[in-house]
């Protein structure tokens, strides 16, 4: 978690191998992403799955063959078996009755829900979900957490959910780290954070509009602006 | 002064070094694109799909086209052979004209403008809306599953569309000298006949259609998948894949003119 623009998508994007660090490592399942040739990058992203902010579904493509797409191209299923899966796929995620709707006739929630039985369909190790919440309805807002829960737990994988949603996230992760300017500024469970009193992590949790960010950009003297001295503050 | 001239030089330096680098990049996308090929040999249907939407797509276009630009050439070239009293030569210069330059060089600008720009729209979209980092994040290459399928729909379609661009220009032709000025029939076709040589003026005009959508499909999907993921940067890219393919196909039609038609 971390507010806007302090590296959290950058963290994830280094995670799936889009970005290469200039310095340092990241490890995944054991390997490093950083020093893994494409074959070797390919090779791991298949224990990898992505829901991206808006969806990123193929536009040209149905939802069914949205969530087939990534069975048609890694996987030699027949596609008898391709259809029973992306419909249980679909059925997860409450949108077998959609199978046939292009992106274009989506809500935003429902093109989420879509993305997300995407990034499941080959029932992924790790699962990684760049700021799940943005721009969604309240009942989708708990549809789309409940899933994130609800779909880790059966397949047994890992989640990592970036976002700055402390409502929604706080109810399903099991452990938060937050992020400022590109550093790691505290750590814990949701209850651990929430009580935290680390300045940051206080101002962050509880929407306090003045602390470690400060509310006024750095400017001159108010006083001195308005040309009243230094009686003016 | 002398600032001043500095900063003009080195700023065309600094152009130059741009479009330098540009054009390798382009190269190296374009090797990337041929390396990654394999998967429209696998999986031709790929490749027709795109047939569909840059060629069959853009058939309206071409064949009306094709039809005015013959019925002009039958009206200018009659004007003009009336004079020497050689009327019966136009379907001799209706053919060579559209078989040797107008039908491949308006067929390019055609395919350029509809499909070119509509191919660089699509990629730069998909780009802005992160389908190819979707893509990517599911191991599938965007490459060989978006980029070389729509190359090679665009090298496919050309000289298909060129010829039916020439037929229609004929027919063109046709309708305005004999139809309505009423040129011998006889002396159109079989002068026509006499005078078009196969591997001269067919072949040619082909390979010069192909040459035309190998440069338009490469232009086409470089912008598409070099565009920046904007609004603006997309609206850009589509320009400039329509102008940078008008005047390749311009100086290429130069080029391949000299080279093929030498003896002549």
């Amino acid at each position: 978690m971390g507010g806007s623009g302090c590296g959290k998508t950058t963290l994830l994007r280094l995670i799936g191998g889009a970005l290469r660090p200039s310095a340092g490592s990241v490890v995944v399942d054991g390997e490093p992403v950083g020093a893994l040739d494409r074959d070797g990058l390919y090779r791991l992203r298949r224990k990898m799955g992505m829901l991206f902010q808006f969806g990123a579904l193929f536009t040209d493509l149905s939802v069914f063959d949205n969530v087939a797409f990534p069975m048609r191209e890694r996987t030699a299923l027949p596609e008898p078996i391709v259809r029973d899966l992306v419909l249980m796929k679909l059925h997860a995620v409450g949108l077998r009755g959609a199978a046939k709707l292009m992106p274009a006739e989506l809500s935003g929630g429902m093109a989420r829900r879509v993305a997300l039985a995407r990034a499941v369909a080959l029932d992924p190790e790790l699962i990684m979900y760049d700021e799940p919440f943005t721009g969604l309805d309240p009942i989708s807002l708990a549809v789309i957490s409940n899933l994130i829960r609800t779909l880790n737990n059966a397949l047994g994988a890992t989640s990592i959910v970036v976002t700055h949603d402390v409502r929604e996230s706080m109810k399903i992760l099991d452990y938060c780290y937050l992020m400022a300017e590109g550093q790691i500024v505290a750590r814990g469970t949701p209850e651990e954070m929430l009580a935290s009193e680390k300045p940051y992590a206080r101002q962050f949790f509880h929407g306090e509009m003045d602390g470690a960010v400060p509310f006024h950009y750095p400017g001159a003297d108010y006083g001195t602006e308005l040309g009243l001295g230094d009686h003016g503050r | 002064m002398v600032d001043r001239g500095w900063l003009g030089i080195s700023g065309i330096g600094r152009r130059a070094i741009d479009i330098f680098l540009r054009l390798g990049f382009a190269a190296r996308f374009l090797g990337l694109t041929l390396v990654n090929s394999g998967v429209c040999l696998r999986r031709p249907r790929l490749v027709s799909r795109e047939v569909y939407f840059s060629g069959v797509l853009s058939l309206v276009i071409i064949l009306v086209s094709g039809l005015f630009v013959g019925m002009v050439l039958g009206l200018q070239g009659y004007q003009t052979l009336r004079t020497y009293g050689s009327e019966s030569a136009l379907g001799v210069l209706v053919a060579l004209s559209l078989l040797r330059e107008l039908g491949p060089v308006i067929t390019a600008l055609l395919f350029a403008s509809r499909a070119g720009s509509a191919v660089t729209a699509e990629i730069g979209l998909m780009k802005a809306t992160e389908q190819l980092r979707a893509m990517e994040m599911m191991a599938v290459d965007p490459i060989a599953r978006v980029v070389a399928p729509r190359f090679w729909a665009g090298v496919i379609s050309t000289p298909l569309l060129t010829a039916m661009f020439t037929a229609m220009g004929i027919y063109g032709g046709y309708l305005v000298g004999v139809v309505l000025l009423g040129v011998d029939e006889g002396s159109f076709w079989s002068q026509m006949q006499n005078s078009v040589d196969f591997r001269e003026d067919i072949v040619n005009g082909l390979l010069k259609s192909l040459a035309f959508g190998f440069a338009i499909s490469w232009i086409a999907v470089f912008e598409g998948y070099d565009a920046p993921p904007t609004a603006e940067g997309v609206s850009g890219a589509t320009t400039r894949t329509v102008v940078t393919s008008a005047l390749t196909i311009l100086f290429l039609d130069y080029i391949l003119t000299s080279l093929m038609f030498r003896g002549l």
